[in-house]
């Protein structure tokens, strides 16, 4: 068999480029791969909330961007709004991607520019960024780093590099796997 | 990754051989032969069935994923035992952009020539093809039917092609 084994390791190794949660130096770093308006990703942030809740500074989580743009429309520019408001800093980031989840019945651009207003960014912000340059580029680098990584769907998940394929919907299985991976 | 069965799948066709040519619906009034593409590199993805929530994730990833492809000049061809009412609304409903191939009558017949067919199951396997611009296969993959390949290995597959195999018109206009 060619290629068994293949694009099942994180092949973007997480850097200060990143947008993430926790201590650098937690003995397990968490890579999502999630797109704001799948819903098995809401449901993910919501698993991913009660994990970092168990495991505080053990974890550190890390959030990419994975939209399906296709089967998702809102995805590529909830993606893009999110990271404008990153620029202002990872609090920012970060309200902003809880914000999308917690509203993801609601994100058409008129919606996402109101959670952007919020955080202090304007609509002529979001339709410069969503016409192109360097937010765009970084969804798509993103997108395009998953591939590689050998995401196949949303959300993908890689626990300190590994694809984890096992059931994240379980937060005592995740925690375990989360832990056992530390202790490697 | 779990281990195949291989007793439920045929080999699939080997690497270095030339695909045989096919010609299936893609519409109700439409056909596509292999050989239309000759001349660019082509991925064949069988795949058990539309609507499958696998299927659905892996056919979603690669309708994504046409730019990308492009830039190796790939033509994506879907292929299913389905039937083409099906596929064409499988195809509105995830708004794909690239043609789902109906192996339907005789059934499974070209699934069957590239080893990709499931004698038990009555349906195509979860195999994939990369041929290059003169219809040899070039690397090929079987998933177990619950795995999604995802595409970091047709990726690897395309760009691992010489100029020639691609086809590129001027070798090296192409990257």
């Amino acid at each position: 068999m060619t290629g068994e084994r293949e694009g099942e390791m994180l092949s973007i190794p997480v850097s200060a480029a990143d947008h993430a949660q926790g201590p650098a130096s937690a003995k397990v770093t968490l890579v999502e791969y999630g797109d704001y308006q799948c819903p098995y990703c809401r449901n993910a942030y919501m698993i991913v909330k009660k994990i970092q809740k168990e495991m505080g500074k053990e974890l550190r989580f890390v959030f990419r961007n994975f939209p399906l743009a296709q089967a998702h429309p809102h995805a590529t520019h909830a993606a893009i709004a999110a990271e404008v408001v990153g620029a202002k800093g990872d609090k920012a980031f970060w309200s902003m991607h809880d914000t999308l989840y917690e509203n993801q019945h609601a994100l058409d651009d008129e919606d996402v520019a109101g959670y952007a207003a919020a955080h202090g960014v304007t609509t002529g912000e979001l339709d410069a960024a969503y016409a192109g340059g360097a937010f765009a580029d970084r969804v798509r680098a993103d997108f395009r780093g998953g591939v590689r990584s050998g995401v196949n769907g949303t959300p993908t998940f890689f626990v300190n590099g590994e694809r984890y394929d096992e059931d994240w919907t379980d937060v005592a299985t995740f925690v375990a796997a989360l832990r056992a991976a530390a202790k490697a | 990754m779990a281990t195949i069965d291989s007793t439920k799948a045929r080999a699939l066709l080997a690497v270095g051989t030339a695909a045989p040519d096919f010609t299936l619906h893609s519409t109700p009034d439409q056909k596509v032969s292999l050989s239309d593409f000759k001349g660019q590199p082509v991925v064949l993805v069988f795949y058990p069935a539309d609507w499958s929530p696998v299927c659905g994730d892996q056919v979603a990833l690669y309708n994504e994923m046409l730019d990308q492809f492009a830039e190796s000049d790939a033509q994506v061809l879907g292929i299913s035992v389905d039937g083409v009412w099906c596929h064409l609304a499988f195809a509105k409903d995830r708004s794909l952009h690239f043609p789902l191939l109906a192996d339907f009558e005789p059934k499974g017949e070209v699934s069957r020539k590239f080893g990709a067919y499931h004698d038990d199951l009555g349906e195509s396997s979860r195999a994939l093809f990369v041929l290059d611009a003169a219809g040899v296969i070039r690397w090929h993959h079987l998933s177990p039917d619950g795995v999604n390949p995802g595409a970091a290995g047709i990726l690897k597959a395309l760009e691992s092609l010489t100029p020639e195999q691609r086809g590129s018109a001027s070798a090296g206009a192409a990257s």
